[in-house]
């Protein structure tokens, strides 16, 4: 992942030291037209904006709905443009990606003040996703990897630096933080739409509340709801068959030819993050026979998604020495990975502590 | 609190001087085994570190791996759980999961870099007064030899060690703070603000 990449879905890069000169400028004059939509990408794959595409015919009703002011990914539009902006002018942003760069930071800050309803979209954006592991290792380590490893032709040694004297002037590349952050670690938001990505019939379902409450066809969800998702696990969605509760050993997926496809994925040894999941998705992976990995984040009222998890594989792991109780945990190499998968970022400890202890730059 | 008489420090071997690191340690304890280890120890006068803060669940399988986290996250330097002897549990078998649980978490946090030592089991019955607190005597020396955790709260620190957060609400936060909008970021003001 390069510092610079993707945090901007594109388009021009923005001064990110640039106050937004004409903030009070601009009359807080009710806007005429249709209410204005905003989707930005910070930290992301991308893959929220092709869900978002993906609700097929009904973005139709969508552009008829909405006047869509700022999307990076399918539109030319400028920065300047919403800094120029009345407070509260824009009525729904969806914010996709997590909070890594100080630009990505500047853009959610501004889009908050001119946005009425700010929507955290997506798994990277609620809970850090796998851009959110980075938080295991510290800025350095990153850096480093990115630019020198067996696969990067980098001689010199290169790095990136976050000011340069041009001679037209100073360059600035946005600044890599120390830590990933969630988006509502950095600002408030208004509601919360899980998943990588999110399914696009759950997409279209929360759309499609909001619109109508535009419309005054509908009321709005209460602030901070989770939108476009259960308020279950995806055990709940589950059709597999849970009985013995009982695991003597964690296998991996290429390590069993064939699983029952009856018989819940976790009692067969294979870690499946569907007890602490928030349901949402329809359990499409275990139907499949591949374990949840967890995408959907934290189900209902779980605080921390790996101590859940932890939890539940505890539960049910038939062991009581110590020894026995390591032997099958062996089969878990990589804790972390497992139950942070998704969540560190917005986890309780959100980060390792190299992240932030050893940042050697 | 400071209208009290100051109270003399629990004589700890090897807390020399007035500038030793002084752990808080977190201590679950079970309500049938070792809670009661803790009030003997208390009726018996035996002495052990005031570092450890002692909370009382029901069970030693009542601990949520949450609680651990959460201690660990808002400033504990290290978490102490205690529970019946195995075999003995009041509830048949759930020390044994408090067990799993511990192991799981001790292999989680280490990837995280936080030390395992600073998750400590200790099995302690009824009658092991003398024995709880020279385990927690035993822990908090562990600890202060390990020094401080001092996880950060979750602000962003620079490599200079500035507060970012707070050097940008400092200058007033004029990039975001909510709308000055009628109505604001609430949602039911802002059908209003629209329609």
């Amino acid at each position: 992942m390069s510092p610079t990449a993707r945090n901007n879905g594109g388009s021009e890069p923005a001064a990110p030291s640039a106050k937004p000169a004409s903030k009070h400028a601009a009359p807080a004059a009710k806007p005429a037209g249709k209410p204005k939509l905003a989707i930005f990408g910070a930290a992301s794959c991308g893959g929220c904006d092709i869900a978002i595409v993906n609700i097929h015919e009904h973005i139709v009703e969508v552009a008829a709905a909405f006047e869509i002011v700022l999307w990076p990914t399918i539109m030319d539009g400028k920065y300047s443009d919403i800094e120029a902006m009345a407070d509260g002018e824009i009525a729904v942003t969806l914010v996709s990606g997590s909070m890594r760069t100080d630009e990505t930071i500047h853009l959610a800050r501004l889009l908050r003040r001119k946005s009425q309803l700010l929507v955290s979209f997506g798994s990277c954006a609620g809970e850090g996703c796998i851009p959110g592991l980075a938080n295991l290792t510290s800025r350095k380590e990153i850096i480093d990897t990115a630019f020198s490893t067996s696969s990067t032709d980098n001689p010199e040694g290169l790095r990136p630096v976050w000011e340069f004297q041009a001679p037209e002037g100073v360059l600035h590349l946005p600044e890599f933080e120390p830590v990933l952050r969630t988006l509502d670690q950095v600002v408030d938001v208004d509601y919360t739409i899980p998943g990588c990505p999110p399914e696009s019939g759950q997409i279209w379902a929360a759309l499609e509340a909001v619109v109508k409450a535009l419309n005054g066809t509908g009321p709005l969800p209460p602030k901070g709801s989770v939108l476009g998702a259960g308020d279950s696990t995806v055990c709940d969605e589950c059709a597999r068959k849970r009985d013995v509760k009982r695991i003597r050993q964690f296998v991996r997926v290429q390590q069993v030819a064939r699983f029952d496809p009856e018989i819940c994925l976790l009692e067969q040894g294979l870690p499946c993050n569907g007890p602490a999941t928030r349901s949402g998705c329809g359990a499409l992976c275990p139907a499949v026979s591949a374990p949840c990995i967890g995408c959907y984040g934290a189900a209902e009222g779980v605080i921390d998604y790996g101590a859940r998890l932890m939890s539940a594989y505890a539960s049910v792991i038939e062991a009581n020495t110590p020894e026995e109780i390591d032997k099958v945990l062996d089969g878990i190499p990589d804790p972390v990975g497992q139950f942070y998968r998704f969540s560190l970022a917005g986890s309780l400890l959100r980060s390792g502590r190299s992240a932030w202890q050893n940042d050697g730059e | 609190m400071s209208t009290q008489a100051p109270v003399a420090p629990v004589p700890v071997e090897g807390a020399a001087t007035a500038t030793t690191f002084e752990p808080v340690i977190i201590g679950f304890t079970c309500n049938w085994c070792s809670y009661r280890a803790a009030d003997l120890a208390g009726t018996a006068r035996t002495k052990y570190p005031p570092n450890v803060r002692l909370i009382r669940l029901m069970c030693s399988g009542r601990l949520d791996p949450t609680f651990v986290l959460k201690a660990f996250a808002e400033g504990a330097d290290a978490v102490m759980v205690s529970g019946c002897h195995p075999g003995e549990c009041h509830y048949i078998e759930q020390n044994y999961k408090a067990l799993r649980r511990f192991r799981l978490l001790q292999r989680t946090i280490e990837a995280l870099g936080i030390e395992p030592e600073r998750l400590q089991l200790v099995w302690a019955s009824a009658a092991e007064g003398v024995r709880l607190a020279g385990e927690i005597a035993r822990v908090t020396e562990e600890v202060r030899a390990l020094g401080p955790l001092d996880w950060p709260a979750g602000d962003i620190v620079d490599v200079d060690g500035v507060n970012l957060d707070a050097a940008w609400e400092a200058t007033g936060g004029d990039e975001s703070g909510p709308p000055e909008v009628p109505g604001g970021a609430n949602p039911d003001h802002a059908v209003e603000a629209l329609q």
